[in-house]
Formats: structure tokens, C-alpha cells, sequence
């Protein structure tokens, strides 16, 4: 019995169980806005495998999705919308902000009069991916920093980090 | 047949409508008078020596920050004798209006549409004359040269 045990029991946290299984399945919802999108589908398909990552199961509906990719360039006609889209996903949400446009602006930041000049300016964003577009690696780093920091977050009421 | 050959059956049938013709610049264009394209259109369209069967693009121009006018500007296409031509319309900038093509060459729904939003171009007896391309709720036309960028839209800070 005992020799059973060893083999077959561990101990852990709750947080690091229910950090590893979120981390392990972020459900990105399927949107693309500009040609960081080409490169988005790009590191979903076989060369790049974002089902590497537990990441490749693109969702038609926010209501499914926990990771939301800004890939491109955020008018503010459509910005209005993306806070919509953002507001019908289910806790725990993440946001990867991809490429300069999302970030910033990108080359749109003075003439664009009408570009968001930073998707963080509508919903929070907790990783930012430079390039212009970003190459799939990079997107690909992107998540994998997202999945550092959800192992940081702690489940007890107030300790959300 | 070449942009002459069409200036002078132009010249003819319309007289003093027809203001301009420039044969220097590198696509030649002719200068109409913005009521004038009602009637121009329809001859350019059904006129059997002309023929133009297809409005390849229409746009809107602010020339200079100097200029009073607007402009539209028709570049059409005939496919059955393969010939082009450029017409210039100028619009008095604070009163920008211009008769619809829409009726003859459907293309110009949208590019009317485009005109209008960006613009601020009035075709008269568009049918659905309202913004392709900004929000509904947006205020001015962006493409002129005299439009300020707005500080929020729907309380979003627009400026970098």
C-alpha cells in the first residue's frame, strides 16, 4: 500500500493546479484585425503550432475565449467594439497586445485620426509584443510570458496578482 | 479616340458648360461645370462614338489650403472602344454640391459615399448618401485640410 502511494500521490497547491491548468489552455478568440493577423494564423498553423502551448483552439465566441490577441490596427470605430467583445469574455480574461499598431499606434500615431493610439487605452492589456508586424517567434514569446505570469496569480480573495 | 477628339463632341453638344480642357498634364482632363454633370453623364454613357460603360474611380480633392474650391474627379473607362477620360468638376468649398452619377454608373454609390464622409461633398440625389467608411457619429470631414483632430471620441482619448 504504501509503495502504492509514493508512486501515485503528490502534493501541491491549489494555485499552482488551477495556474497550471489555465496557463495550459488559453482559448484565444478568434480575431484578427490587420496583418499581424497573418502572422497570428501563421503561428497557429503546423510550422509554428500554437497547440504547442495549449493555445490552439481558436474560439468563435468571446463567451468561450479566456485570451483575446489585438493583432493589428484598432480603429476607433472598431474600438468601441473590441471593449464590447472584451466585456463578453468570462474571468479569468487575458489581453496580448501584438504589434506596434496595437501598442501605439504603430506608424499611424500622428495622421491617423482615426486610430486608437494604444489598445490599452480601451481594455487592460497584460502583454505587449513589439514588431511590425511581429514575426510568429515573437508571438509565440508573447504567450509564453503570459503563462509566466498567470503561475503568479494567487486564487485567495485579494491576493489576485 | 483621344481626350481632343472627345473635348470637341463635348465642346459642341454643351457649349459653355464644358470650361476647360487641359492637354498638358499627363492624364488630360476636362474642366465641367458641377450642374452640368447631370447631363454630361448620361451623353458620355450612351453616346455611341463615346460609350463609357464604366466610372473606374471618382474622388474627392482638396487642391490647396489657399483654394476655395473642391473638386471631384471621374475617371471613366469605355470598354467597347477602350478609350479613357478624365473630368474635372470644382465646387465652391463652403457650399460643396454636386449632382449624383449614381444613376448611371452604380460604382459611384460608394465612391460618392467615400466623397461625402471624408470630404464633405453633397451629391444631390444620392440615394443613400450617409459615411462608408467613419462611425455615423463622427463629427467633420478628416480629409480636409482645415480639420482639427478631436481630443475624445465616445470618451477615448484620440491624441497620441
Amino acid at each position: 500500500m504504501d509503495e502504492h502511494l509514493k508512486k501515485n500521490v503528490l502534493f501541491t497547491s491549489v494555485d499552482t493546479v488551477v495556474n497550471w491548468a489555465r496557463a495550459s489552455s488559453l482559448w484565444p478568440m478568434t480575431f484578427g484585425l490587420a496583418c499581424c493577423a497573418i502572422e497570428f494564423m501563421a503561428t497557429g498553423a503546423s510550422n509554428y503550432d500554437l497547440d504547442r502551448f495549449g493555445a490552439g483552439v481558436p474560439r468563435a465566441t468571446p463567451r468561450q475565449a479566456d485570451l483575446i490577441i489585438i493583432s493589428g490596427t484598432v480603429t476607433l470605430k472598431m474600438a468601441t467594439r473590441i471593449r464590447r467583445l472584451y466585456e463578453q469574455m468570462a474571468e479569468p480574461k487575458y489581453v496580448i497586445s501584438m504589434g506596434s499598431c496595437a501598442n501605439s499606434g504603430g506608424p499611424y500615431w500622428q495622421h491617423g485620426y482615426s486610430v486608437l493610439k494604444g489598445i490599452d487605452r480601451v481594455i487592460p492589456v497584460d502583454v505587449y509584443v513589439p514588431g511590425c508586424p511581429p514575426r510568429p517567434e515573437a508571438l509565440l514569446e508573447g504567450l509564453l510570458k503570459l503563462q509566466e505570469k498567470i503561475q503568479l496569480k494567487h486564487l485567495k480573495k485579494g491576493k489576485e496578482g | 479616340m483621344t481626350p481632343a477628339e472627345i473635348h470637341e463632341i463635348l465642346a459642341e453638344r454643351f457649349g459653355e458648360s464644358i470650361l476647360a480642357f487641359d492637354n498638358t498634364s499627363v492624364d488630360p482632363f476636362i474642366l465641367v461645370q458641377p450642374e452640368a454633370i447631370a447631363e454630361v453623364a448620361p451623353f458620355l454613357a450612351t453616346d455611341e462614338r463615346l460609350q463609357f460603360d464604366s466610372l473606374m474611380c471618382l474622388s474627392g480633392v482638396e487642391p490647396d489650403v489657399k483654394s476655395d474650391d473642391l473638386w471631384v474627379v471621374y475617371h471613366l473607362f469605355s470598354m467597347t472602344h477602350r478609350h479613357t477620360l478624365v473630368l474635372k468638376v470644382s465646387t465652391p468649398k463652403e457650399d460643396p454640391k454636386v449632382p449624383t452619377v449614381e444613376k448611371i454608373w452604380r460604382t459611384a454609390n460608394w465612391h460618392e459615399r467615400e466623397a461625402y464622409d471624408l470630404f464633405g461633398i453633397i451629391f444631390e440625389g444620392h440615394s443613400d448618401l450617409k459615411r462608408i467608411l467613419l462611425p455615423d457619429d463622427w463629427e467633420g470631414h478628416p480629409l480636409r485640410k482645415d480639420y482639427q483632430e478631436p481630443e475624445f471620441y465616445r470618451g477615448i482619448r484620440v491624441p497620441y
